[in-house]
């Protein structure tokens, strides 16, 4: 319809704007590689951590091993709160490590989920006992309560019950440094 | 034969003990395979359920989920519906663990706020310059 104007002095888009398009374009195809070349961490995170350790009070998951009530987490030294399974394959590999710091004097207290005694122990058996107390989460609701998303998983708590780090995940043996510091940070 | 037929009925057994087997890990929560008695309240769980997210496979919602956490999250839920509790009162404490990512039902943040906001904006600006375009060029010869 315009055909009779002279298109020269009506508008012609200035030369950067012709690149515009392209330029959005890349930019499309840029994030697209970054995505499929970095895929998003898949973890999802408690969102308890640095807020104090929901109350629960387990019953005991082996006969003659306390229960884990949560308020042992408050008497004043930091605790590790393992949640694991017999079920559990990277339970397994993390069983040296959790052994490691139980002798270094760190009081780990276990959180089972969805797990039978008879299968409790024995991956205890096969895989060492590093728990002081063992707490039987047969529902899964303190799991749940914890933010806890899959086992393994393992909590750093201070000494006033709060909760300073969250382990996602198996503790390999480049992970103990790791845990040890937020130990002794916990620990003031 | 009858020796043959003791084989046959342990064989059976043995089939039939399988899925019970395997089933035993799956979870003990007690409302994961269970409905709720009363059909309103379970109605209201299931909503709710289809609206929270699996945390293991994490394209799913727990009603859809076979995962173990799943069956926990869906028994957490019909208990506390069970008990008189509101469907968004016990999506806030899912969202307080387990933050935002959690639920599939979006919520106007201070973060996410522009999500809602840009397409609105963006149709109002379209409409803007379409009616400029269709206007401006002849003044009124605007109908077809």
């Amino acid at each position: 319809m315009s055909g009779k104007k002279n298109p020269e002095a009506t508008s012609r888009p200035s030369a950067w704007v012709i690149w515009l398009p392209l330029a959005l374009f890349l930019g499309f195809v840029a994030l697209v590689l970054i995505g499929l070349l970095r895929p998003a961490d898949r973890n999802v995170a408690s969102a308890l951590v640095g807020k104090p350790m929901p109350q629960f009070d387990l019953p005991p998951a082996l006969p003659g091993r306390p229960g884990l009530d949560s308020k042992v987490l408050t008497n004043g030294k930091p605790h590790l709160v393992n949640i694991f399974a017999s079920w559990c394959v990277p339970c397994r590999i993390e069983a040296p490590q959790l052994g490691a710091l139980a002798r270094a004097g760190i009081p780990v207290e276990g959180i089972s989920v969805r797990d039978s005694t008879e299968n409790l122990q024995n991956f205890l058996s096969e895989n060492g006992d590093p728990y002081q107390r063992i707490g039987a989460d047969d529902d899964g609701k303190v799991q749940l309560a914890l933010g806890s998303s899959g086992v393994p998983e393992t909590y750093v708590v201070d000494g006033k019950g709060t909760i300073v780090y969250q382990h996602i995940g198996e503790i390999r043996p480049e992970h103990i440094g790791l845990l040890l510091d937020k130990l002794k940070e916990a620990e003031k | 034969m009858s020796r043959f037929v003791t084989l046959l009925l342990l064989a059976l057994g043995l089939v039939a003990a399988v899925p019970a087997l395997a089933q035993q890990e799956q979870s003990t929560a007690p409302y994961a395979y269970r409905q709720l008695d009363d059909p309103a309240e379970e109605e209201k769980a299931q909503a709710l359920m289809e609206t929270l997210r699996c945390l293991q496979c994490q394209g799913q919602s727990i009603a859809d989920s076979d995962a173990p956490i799943a069956g926990s999250m869906r028994s957490l839920v019909r208990e506390r519906i069970a008990a008189g509790e509101q469907p968004e009162a016990i999506r806030g404490w899912l969202i307080e663990r387990y933050g935002d990512y959690v639920s599939y039902a979006p919520r106007i943040t201070s973060l996410t706020w522009p999500l809602f906001a840009v397409p609105a904006v963006l149709v109002l600006l379209a409409f803007l310059l379409l009616r400029r375009r269709f206007t401006g060029k002849s003044g009124q010869g605007e109908e077809a």
